[in-house]
């Protein structure tokens, strides 16, 4: 489904990732773990598409699309989901009108007619019960005073009703009590499915005991530095991460 | 010398207007109405009109709107003017009480004055100053002075007629009173409006100002109110602008408040050539409070100028300024906000704020906000922003399949609704946000569908933003 190749990126000139490669297959989930400042969020961001990164070499096949040609929206449209660390507040906005928009155009992109309205919302109060989130969100703001479990209980909701093939999640984990984990993990789990795949990226182990990744992999400073299976993740969380500077 | 005279031929024309006229201007004024009337004159003749030479006028040039061969309607037009002819009001579900000035005369159907059965009074402004000598002697051009501003002399010195309102004490109205400013003529007219609201000890108000033309020939209003706020009286305010491309306006605000009382003011501006907006607010009784909002969607050669002065003259008030703007193509806009605290004026809380979006790098916006405090036991702030579309809520929107044009739209329509949503008026809010859509989607010109006569009624909401025809 995703193929990265020798993927080199840099910011205003500063290389930030360097020769990564990675493949996921539908079905899979993946994890990418790594200290902070490592390129976690870079990947990420291109990825999804955010202006301002140069890749200075190797590609991203997605779906048989070189994936650095499509703009931003038109990558949504092609099923690549991004939940972001930070997810950003806009205010004057509500979820309904905004998920509503997002789903439209993701529909036009594909030749399809907008949502009926009672369909939309019949989709919304059936995502929230499968999430089982209690929130009243339909009418307010997007993520306008939202606290931070809920920006990201939010972030697996629009998810939820995107239903994007492929959902990269950078560092949904962080900052999040174990109930908002909970809902994110039940979130990813229950979304699964053989045609969809997801990447989570997180600096802590703790979310992979939710969520059972089929590969891990470390990314230290800008290259994926090891891959491995699950049990991975566990011993990266014993030794720390001066285990995998030690074998560098 | 600060008076340097400009545009010496429209106000010799004036001028001269004035003495040919006296018959007409002064014939039914009582002697209160005369004194002001010849004060102002004499003010008149020697500001002049404003210039950009002057501080407060630095960012709005009236050169061109001045050279202008304006005619000017002395005399009152036949009475009985059929309203519904020359206007037709399809907010949905928006009930109103609805008063009316043709070209600057008050129009009316069977009495230039209604008594309503609460006590309250609206009218006509001529009829009031014979028929409410004491309350015109109170109030009429206390608070609107004449000896700084050209422009408010001039207004008082040719003011015939426009919308009085008198609310007595403990009334609340329950109508909203919509007052509609039209302009319909085959000439290009200068038109000086005049209202007087007052509204007695703790009663309470709705009022909505609309101004709104016809036709295209090119217009300049000068326009005049004056509120008086008594103890505990509240009044929601709101003016809406949605002005042809001929049309200058220069809207004068002058409000004075009790102690205990309550002012929000919100002025939408969504299209007009030149459109000035001046808010005074003198805060003269304790605990009272004042809140100006406003919102300004200009594009192409537009301009709009928001000049505000809160006066605290007393302790324990406070007052909050939120005006937002979107400037596109080459349009320019002033904002300037003085806050203005007295020595003795303790424990104020004072807030302004002024944020704008500039669309395009030929978009200009002037901003000052301005405090000067001679208290020291005080709360305010001020700030003001100046910037373009948030980039990482762009980023956001756009990763959820949004295309770059709509999110853009999107994001404006978000920045335009913390003012929207001040309006408390459901039905309006929903009409203004309705407007706001279409204004940002490019559909909303300044055709003759102003808020009140729209042909092409919409439905009902649907809060989305399908952006397929951007």
């Amino acid at each position: 489904m995703l193929s990265i190749k020798n993927l080199s990126v840099s910011i205003h000139g500063k290389e930030i990732l360097q020769d990564v490669s990675l493949e996921v297959n539908a079905g899979e989930v993946h994890a990418i773990m790594g200290p902070n400042g490592t390129g976690k969020s870079t990947l990420s961001y291109v990825i999804a598409g955010r202006e301002g990164y140069e890749v200075t070499h190797g590609e991203i096949i997605y779906k048989g699309k070189n994936l650095l040609e499509l703009s931003t929206e038109e990558r949504a449209c092609e099923g690549i989901f991004l939940g972001f660390q930070y997810p950003v507040e806009i205010p004057g906005v509500s979820i309904t009108n905004f998920l509503r928009t997002a789903i439209n155009e993701q529909r036009k992109y594909k030749g399809l007619d907008p949502i009926p309205a009672k369909d939309f919302l019949n989709q919304m109060e059936e995502k929230k019960k499968m999430l089982d989130l209690h929130e009243k969100l339909a009418n307010r703001s997007v993520n306008e005073g939202f606290s931070g479990g809920e920006k990201k209980k939010n972030e697996i909701f629009q998810m939820a009703m995107l239903e994007p093939t492929l959902s990269i999640l950078d560092e949904t984990d962080s900052g999040l009590d174990i109930d908002a984990l909970r809902v994110v993990a039940t979130g990813v789990n229950t979304l699964r499915h053989k045609d969809n795949a997801t990447i989570v990226i997180t600096h802590y182990q703790r979310l992979l005991d939710y969520i059972i990744p089929d590969f891990v992999h470390v990314l230290y400073d800008g290259r994926i530095v090891k891959s491995g299976g699950k049990e991975m993740a566990l011993e990266l969380e014993e030794k720390g991460y001066e285990w995998i500077k030690a074998q560098m | 010398m600060e008076n340097i005279l400009i545009d010496t031929d429209l106000k010799s024309r004036l001028e001269n207007l004035f003495r040919e006229s006296a018959r007409l201007l002064f014939g039914s004024d009582t002697t209160t109405i005369s004194e002001i009337r010849n004060k102002a004159f004499d003010h008149f003749s020697q500001l002049g009109f404003p210039h950009v030479r002057q501080e407060k006028w630095r960012g709005t040039d009236l050169k061109k709107a001045l050279a202008v061969d304006y005619e000017f309607i002395m005399d009152s037009p036949a009475s009985d003017i059929d309203l519904e002819k020359v206007f037709r009001c399809e907010v949905p579900h928006f009930e109103t009480h609805l008063v009316a000035q043709l070209n600057g005369w008050y129009v009316y159907r069977n009495s230039p004055l209604s008594v309503f059965s609460n006590g309250m009074v609206i009218g006509s402004l001529a009829t009031a100053f014979r028929e409410y000598p004491e309350l015109i002697h109170k109030h009429y051009g206390k608070y609107a002075d004449t000896s700084k501003h050209g422009l408010i002399a001039l207004n008082t010195a040719f003011a015939q007629d426009g919308i009085f309102i008198y609310v007595p004490d403990n009334v609340t109205v329950d109508d909203v009173i919509q007052m509609v400013n039209i302009v319909d003529s085959d000439r290009n007219l200068m038109l000086q409006t005049r209202n007087l609201v007052i509204l007695g000890k703790n009663s309470h108000l709705k009022l909505v100002q609309c101004d709104d033309s016809i036709n295209h020939r090119v217009s300049f209003i000068n326009a005049v109110s004056e509120i008086y706020l008594g103890e505990d009286a509240s009044l929601d305010h709101y003016k809406l602008q949605n002005k042809d491309e001929n049309s200058t306006l220069i809207n004068s605000l002058f409000i004075y408040q009790e102690r205990g009382s309550q002012l929000t003011s919100n002025a939408i501006s969504l299209n007009g050539e030149i459109i000035r907006n001046n808010t005074e607010v003198k805060l003269c009784g304790e605990n009272s409070s004042a809140n100006i909002y406003g919102l300004y969607l200009m594009d192409r050669n537009q301009h709009i100028d928001n000049q505000i002065f809160v006066d605290h003259a007393v302790p324990r008030c406070q007052s909050n300024e939120l005006l937002k703007g979107i400037l596109d193509d080459h349009a320019s806009g002033v904002f300037n906000g003085h806050v203005l605290v007295r020595k003795d004026a303790q424990q104020t809380n004072a807030y302004q704020t002024n944020k704008n979006i500039l669309l395009t790098d030929k978009a200009t916006i002037d901003t000052k906000p301005f405090l000067e405090i001679y208290a020291d036991d005080v709360k305010c702030s001020h700030g003001a922003t100046i910037g373009q579309l948030d980039q990482d809520a762009m980023f956001y929107i756009r990763s959820r399949g949004i295309s770059e044009s709509n999110a853009r739209i999107l994001l404006m329509y978000a920045f335009a609704a913390e003012v929207v949503n001040k309006i408390s008026i459901p039905e309006l809010r929903q009409r203004i946000d309705d407007m706001v859509k279409k204004r940002l989607r490019g559909e909303l010109s300044y055709c003759d569908q102003c808020v009140l006569h729209c042909s092409s009624q919409e439905k009902t909401v649907s809060f989305e933003i399908d952006l397929s025809k951007v």
